[in-house]
């Protein structure tokens, strides 16, 4: 069995908004193993986004236990979950996130600019054009994110994710502003990096895009639903057919 | 230590291309600091420039100088002159004759006229005084003579004319030996005055015509009364002597009991220098002041920026915390681009000041003096205007939780 970088244990989590309690997560308890792909689903407001930005150090657990790559990140104060996020982690987000009136390669170059390695100028510019190129946007690096299309600033996104080789990518509805031929390239390029070796986790409310996975959790009030295999993955851009009837039937009830 | 070099470094790049990113802003955010500074520099170099010229007019009216007017002094030392003046051409005779600490007395008369000289005409002012004037002010003549005793006995119809006058009059040189009209008057030019310079607030020495006291009385103002009458000591350390000397003499002239008020007033070069020294520091604790409330509204400004700056730009100060900046980073950031803008507003405020001294010496014709101490003020000012008023939006900054600043609209 591969070494695991997700460790989740009764993970909750609770917004209290004055008198009024909201329970976002219930209790999760999720393994992911290095070089998974893991495809979240669930109907609005299940929680998943609250599970995303925890299993990505924005936010803090109200308990439970969450071990990244083997370190304890529950209990990070603000600095070492800067670091940690940094160094371990590369958010793709739905909206993009670039930052305007910035070239494609600075937006690349920007993690590294915070992060503890002390590269050169030159070490950042070659890492971040390697990384452009990964996502197949080689020659429009110097392109600022309005005069790219949505597809091709999510490239630079997942470019500037990947730059500083996080243990994980992680991606909130990283298709949901694309549309359906601009999302089976992006979902590409997750399944090459993936292919490559990189754990990923994104969440989606399309099946077709979790299909590109090569599991799927399912998340219902707060809690994991269910948790399954695909046996036929679809392949981004051979374009296979989702197995429906294997998806339904799987679907169980805690 | 080499790696928080580079992360300072990375920070310095970081700030400097936020700043070019929205030039706009920067612009804005820099405008008040620029005005600020600007408007010291100005202010002072205009507070210098009048200072300077009027100590320098004072100055060259010799430390032997005393003035004599007509009009009583308050407590105070403000002057009181109703009416009539009481100060005849007689008294002027008496302390020439009379006192012995005196070297020089000329009686002046002051009225304002059109010159006119073939096409040409030129208003100025026109001085009636007698032939020791030139000695008391210790001005020679760049050229031709001035007039003699005799001219003035006979109420002669000459005068001398000051360089501006010339300039204006002849500007083909040789004004001696024409004719100049003044009300009519037709004055046969005798002598031209030297530049004597000291242009004060929009005064200038050399824009007189000086002719025979006798004539201007008679012919220009139709008066006796004298309009005030200057005198030279021997020598600087004789003054105070020659005051105490003319005070007795005209008081006993003006038939004045003991204790009676003077119908007369008098300074001397050392009093109107320090009369004016007062006036010039509360000119220059006004000016000083504005200028002063100029910088802080400057620095309102840039506070006012940065905040709606950060408001504006949470979104990015999110973005930038989810790959992994600290509150630090975006502390420093904000704090480097509060500096950068002020320091840059700073010597933008400086070179705007002196070019708008230059621009206002030029076109005003004062002389204006810029201060290396007031650009140092001003700019150390800048400077901490810009830490002080960027550190509060810059540590909102930092305090953001990355989700909400996400999440932010
Ligand atoms: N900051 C917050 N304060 C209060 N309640 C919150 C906050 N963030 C999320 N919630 C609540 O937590 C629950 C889970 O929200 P979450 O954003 O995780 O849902 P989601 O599964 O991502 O939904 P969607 O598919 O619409 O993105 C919701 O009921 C939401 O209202
Ligand atoms: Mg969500």
């Amino acid at each position: 069995m591969a070494r695991a970088v997700i460790e989740i244990h009764s993970l909750t989590k609770v917004y209290s908004m004055g008198e009024v309690e909201v329970r976002a997560l219930a209790g999760v308890d999720l393994l992911v193993e290095e070089g998974d792909f893991v495809a979240i689903m669930g109907p609005s407001g299940s929680g998943k986004s609250t599970l995303m930005n925890i299993v990505g150090c924005l936010d803090r657990p109200t308990s439970g236990t969450y071990l990244l790559d083997g370190i304890d990140v529950s209990t990070l104060n603000r600095d070492q979950r800067a670091v940690i996020r940094n160094a371990k982690i590369g958010f793709v987000f739905q909206s993009f996130n670039l930052l305007a009136r910035t070239s494609a390669l600075e937006n690349v170059e920007l993690p590294m600019l915070y992060g503890e390695l002390g590269l050169t100028r030159g070490q950042r510019r070659q890492a971040a054009l390697d990384s452009l190129h990964r996502v197949g946007l080689a020659g429009r690096e110097n392109n600022q994110p309005s005069q790219l299309s949505g597809g091709q600033q999510q490239r630079v996104a997942i470019a500037r994710a990947l730059v500083t080789n996080p243990a994980i990518l992680l991606a909130d509805e990283p298709t949901g502003n694309l549309d359906s031929r601009t999302s089976e390239e992006i979902m590409g390029i997750f399944q090459q990096l993936n292919d490559d070796g990189k754990t990923v986790v994104l969440i989606t409310h399309e099946p077709d895009i979790a299909q590109h996975a090569r599991r799927i959790v399912h998340v219902r009030d707060g809690l994991i639903q269910s948790d399954q295999r695909i046996e036929q993955v679809r392949v981004a851009g051979k374009g296979i057919a989702p197995p429906v009837a294997a998806t339904a039937a799987t679907r169980v009830s805690p | 230590m080499k790696n928080a070099v580079t992360r300072l470094g990375n920070i310095t790049i970081v700030g400097l291309k936020a700043i070019f990113r929205n030039k706009l802003r920067s612009f804005l955010t820099m405008l008040g600091i620029v005005i600020g500074v600007g408007c010291v520099i100005v202010v002072v170099a205009i507070g210098n420039g009048a200072t300077q010229s009027i100590q320098e007019t004072i100055n060259s009216l010799g430390s032997n100088f005393i003035m004599i007017f007509p009009g009583a002094a308050t407590q105070s030392g403000a002057r009181i002159f109703t009416g009539q003046s009481t100060m005849t051409v007689e008294d002027a005779d008496a302390i020439k004759a009379e006192c012995p600490s005196v070297a020089y007395v000329s009686v002046i008369m002051r009225t304002a006229g059109q010159a006119v000289a073939g096409e040409l005409n030129w208003g100025t002012s026109v001085m009636g005084v007698g032939v020791d004037w030139p000695f008391i002010r210790a001005w020679n003549l760049s050229d031709g003579q001035f007039f003699t005793d005799a001219d003035v006995r006979s109420a002669a119809k000459v005068c001398v004319i000051g360089q501006t006058v010339a300039d204006n009059l002849f500007p083909q040189g040789a004004a001696v030996g024409q004719i100049v009209r003044i009300k009519n008057v037709p004055f046969k030019v005798v002598g031209v005055l030297e530049k004597k310079g000291g242009n004060t607030m929009g005064q200038d020495q050399d824009d007189q015509i000086v002719a025979p006291y006798t004539t201007v009385m008679k012919r220009l103002m139709g008066q006796t009364k004298v309009n005030m009458i200057q005198a030279a000591a021997r020598n600087a350390t004789g003054v105070q002597q020659a005051m105490t000397e003319i005070e007795g003499l005209l008081r006993q002239r003006h038939r004045i009991p003991p204790g009676g008020d003077s119908d007369f007033m008098m300074r001397s070069q050392e009093e109107i220098a320090q009369a004016n020294e007062q006036q010039m520091k509360i000119l220059r604790t006004l000016l000083l002041s504005i200028a002063a409330i100029s910088l802080v509204i400057g620095g309102i400004g840039i506070m006012n920026i940065m905040l709606v700056s950060v408001t504006e730009r949470t979104r990015e100060i999110g973005i930038r915390m989810a790959i992994g900046a600290k509150g630090r980073h975006v502390l420093l950031q904000f704090l480097f681009e509060a500096i950068t803008l002020s320091i840059v507003g700073g010597l933008i405020g400086v070179l705007a000041g002196i070019g708008v001294s230059a621009l206002a010496a030029k076109l005003s014709g004062w002389p204006i003096v810029v201060s290396p101490m007031s650009i140092a003020i001003s700019f150390g000012v800048a400077g901490a205007v810009g830490i002080a008023f960027g550190f509060f939006p810059a540590l909102k900054a930092s305090h953001l939780d990355p989700i909400d600043a996400l999440r932010y609209e």
